[in-house]
């Protein structure tokens, strides 16, 4: 079996169709064009076809930055992370220090550079790790009937209702000095459910496609069917639940680190704030906090814009419904007006009040 | 993710005559009022599950927890004989010689009597003592934030939505922005600008200091002046979740064929939006209002810290820091208490706005 995907659900010219939640199971007519070989690139490029648009890209670039800076970051920071210039505390930016000092002295940027470090590693750890719980349990529980489902399915409900932060606040108090991979398991172990509930509805549907069934006649084994069948038709909804989790991962990492719940000695941009809420920053002190603050919503930006230009390719919709009706308004018509909305186009471009005018009709509901 | 056609939530609408509201019914019949008990049963089973869940979890955090309560209480008040130390152990109930599952039991038994434990850090006063003077400040503060940023969001998505490819979709990316700033953060900005540099707002406590709580207009003018920014700031905070997911099913509900039809019918634009399209646009966003209310309770909490308001997440993080377990077990029982409830309410409207979970009952 060297073609999991058949004309069901791969377009003529064998992009997989969008799997969004809106997708009926309507066959579709194999194309004329006969499909183009696969190759590895083909494929490769295929996999990644719901970042192929400018916000995805947009948000990516910025988060390459961001990854970038955590990996160079004893190259870019002009001084050390704790080193302290006693000549200099609480200075305001300057040419020496861009973004001034902290009480002690430090540099706030090196330690904006070096913190963001621990907010990347944190961020994609804990993503990776409720990522494969969630593929794990969505997709088992969307595949399987009957109470094996349910209770799975209560299981990830369970996990979606119990407040998380309350929760991971009494769990790493625990340790005494936890490292990033505990905290990132922590944030990891309470942050799965969502994604295991989106996958588990699309697993759902996905099982009673003709293209499964097939497969499943084929006498293909379980592991084969999950893995080659299922899972690609899942990407977008499993990069979209990966890069949702980053965003809360990022989000909680931070506050945690605020409220003083992770030691000082993981340095990340929540702790940049902790500091500076403790030793009395605000509201003079503004570069120690502000740009500490800017940097966790500029990447929760950039990961939000990932998940626009995703969201759009699961559902075409949100795109184009926003061009039609910009298209619409060009040509003079209201989007929402009454069903048959009248036209008048004058004729000669004299005054439109007294020139003749041509009706045209148009219905306002044409796609 | 399907949406249910307009005409079957019409159950509710049987007084209209049918011939003056343009459906192409002619006549309008009498339907009972259906009380979906098979989806309550359901939810009740579910509610029970995550209850039992959550008492469980809550048992095992302070047994799998480094240090102990009593060490730390005696760190902080030194002047305590070791037979104190002893007797304090066992009316805190960490005395180990009985088996977990004998625990376990004694846990739920105190539960049933509504017996908490008592708070090493406020004096050894009953937990459920010292919750129900916290409790009030944050149900009232977060709860009605949330609620305010809900109506809000989904109100001005369904307004998006409808107009769309307007210049209000540039609200989408602006609110998003606020939606991915930490929480404290922004209430430190607020707190900055609004409190320290132009003193319109106090930037703490929940109400002013001296006053104890009292029902006259000048103590309600205090609390109200005091909630005013941490409320605000939640608002803006998590308004952009809501209006993007109502904005995202209004684009897809609006292409629906009954939205044509309706409009084909000649009805009036306003009925369209809010009878037809957002009507069914909103049944996701009750769905994931009930779902993520933990996810946005738990984050508020540490708007209280930033505040220094007097709730139930400023107790949380104190007896974090105190080792009190005994407080910290009440606290989270409480909010998940607290969330459990918000879901059972978000499911009453549910079945109230989706006919279909009453239609399977007959």
């Amino acid at each position: 079996m060297s073609v999991p995907t058949s004309t069901e659900n791969t377009a003529p010219d064998g992009r997989p169709i969008p799997t969004g939640m809106q997708e009926t199971a309507t066959f579709r007519a194999p194309g004329v064009v006969a499909p183009p070989r696969k190759t590895f690139w083909t494929q490769l490029v295929q996999a990644f076809a719901m970042f192929r648009n400018p916000k995805s890209v947009a948000g990516l670039i910025i988060l390459g930055v961001f990854v970038l800076v955590a990996i160079f970051a004893p190259l870019l920071a002009p001084y050390g992370p704790t080193q302290k210039d006693r000549t200099a505390l609480r200075q305001a930016p300057s040419l020496d220090h861009w973004l001034g000092t902290t009480h002690m002295g430090e540099d706030v940027l090196s330690q904006l550079i070096f913190g963001t470090r621990g907010v990347v590693v944190v961020g994609f750890l804990s993503a990776i790790i409720a990522t494969v719980i969630a593929i794990t349990i969505g997709v088992i529980a969307g595949y399987v009937r009957g109470w094996k489902s349910e209770s799975l399915s209560a299981l990830t409900n369970v996990f979606l209702v119990i407040p998380g932060i309350p929760l991971i606040i009494i769990v790493a108090s625990q340790f005494e000095n936890p490292p990033l991979i505990v905290i990132a398991a922590v944030l990891g172990l309470t942050g799965w459910a969502w994604g295991a509930r989106v996958l588990r509805a699309q697993t759902m549907s996905l099982r009673n496609r003709d293209f499964i069934q097939a497969a499943r006649a084929n006498g293909e084994p379980l592991h084969r069917i999950i893995t080659v069948e299922m899972l690609p038709n899942l990407m977008a909804l499993i990069a979209s639940s990966f890069v949702g989790t980053v965003t809360a991962a990022i989000l909680g990492l931070t506050t945690l680190a605020f409220i003083g719940v992770i030691p000082v000695s993981n340095l990340n941009w929540g702790t940049i704030l902790f500091w500076a809420q403790q030793n009395g920053a605000f509201p003079r002190l503004w570069w120690w906090y502000v740009p500490a603050g800017l940097c966790i919503a500029i990447i929760g930006v950039a990961l939000s814009l990932i998940n626009f230009g995703i969201d759009e390719y699961v559902n075409p919709r949100l795109r184009s419904a926003g061009e039609r009706a910009r298209a619409m308004k060009k040509k003079g018509l209201d989007v929402n007006a009454p069903v048959t909305a009248v036209r008048e186009v004058p004729v000669t471009g004299a005054d439109p009040a007294t020139s003749q005018t041509t009706k045209i009709q148009n219905a306002n509901t044409q796609k | 993710m399907t949406t249910a056609s307009p005409e079957l939530g019409q159950f509710e609408q049987q007084d209209r005559d049918a011939l003056e509201v343009g459906t192409t019914a002619t006549t309008a019949e009498k339907g009972r009022v259906l009380v979906p008990w098979r989806f309550f049963a359901g939810r009740a089973g579910f509610y029970l599950f995550t209850l039992w869940a959550a008492i469980t979890i809550n048992f095992f955090l302070p047994r799998f927890m480094k240090g102990d309560a009593v060490s730390s209480y005696l760190a902080r008040n030194r002047n305590i004989s070791p037979e104190a130390a002893d007797s304090l152990r066992i009316l805190l109930g960490i005395d180990t010689d009985k088996s977990m599952w004998q625990q376990y039991v004694d846990y739920w038994a105190m539960l049933f009597r509504g017996d908490l434990g008592i708070s090493t850090l406020h004096g050894l006063r009953p937990v459920a003592e010292v919750l129900s003077s916290a409790l009030p400040w944050t149900l009232g503060l977060v709860g009605l934030a949330t609620i305010i940023s809900f109506a809000l969001g989904t109100v001005g998505g369904a307004i998006v939505g409808w107009k769309r490819g307007s210049r209000l979709d540039a609200l989408i990316p602006i609110t998003t922005f606020f939606n991915t700033i930490p929480y404290f953060w922004l209430g430190l900005i607020a707190i900055a600008i609004f409190s320290s540099t132009l003193k319109w707002f106090p930037s703490s406590h929940a109400y002013g200091k001296g006053q104890s709580p009292e029902w006259s207009l000048d103590f309600i003018g205090q609390v109200i002046t005091h909630g005013t920014l941490p409320a605000v700031t939640i608002i803006i905070a998590s308004l952009g979740g809501w209006m993007l997911g109502m904005r995202n099913m209004m684009l897809t509900v609006l292409d629906e064929d009954y939205i044509t039809v309706a409009q084909a019918k000649g009805m009036p634009n306003r009925r369209v939006l809010w009878a037809y399209a957002a009507r069914n646009a909103v049944l996701p966003q009750v769905q994931s209002f009930a779902l993520s209310i933990g996810f946005i309770v738990g984050g508020t909490i540490v708007m209280e810290m930033v505040f220094s308001y007097p709730g139930v997440g400023k107790l949380l993080l104190d007896a974090t820091n105190a080792k009190d377990f005994a407080l910290m077990q009440g606290v989270f029982l409480v909010i998940t208490l607290s969330v459990l409830v918000a879901n059972i309410l978000a499911d009453i409207v549910y079945a109230y706005l989706d006919p279909r979970t009453r239609q399977t009952e007959a």
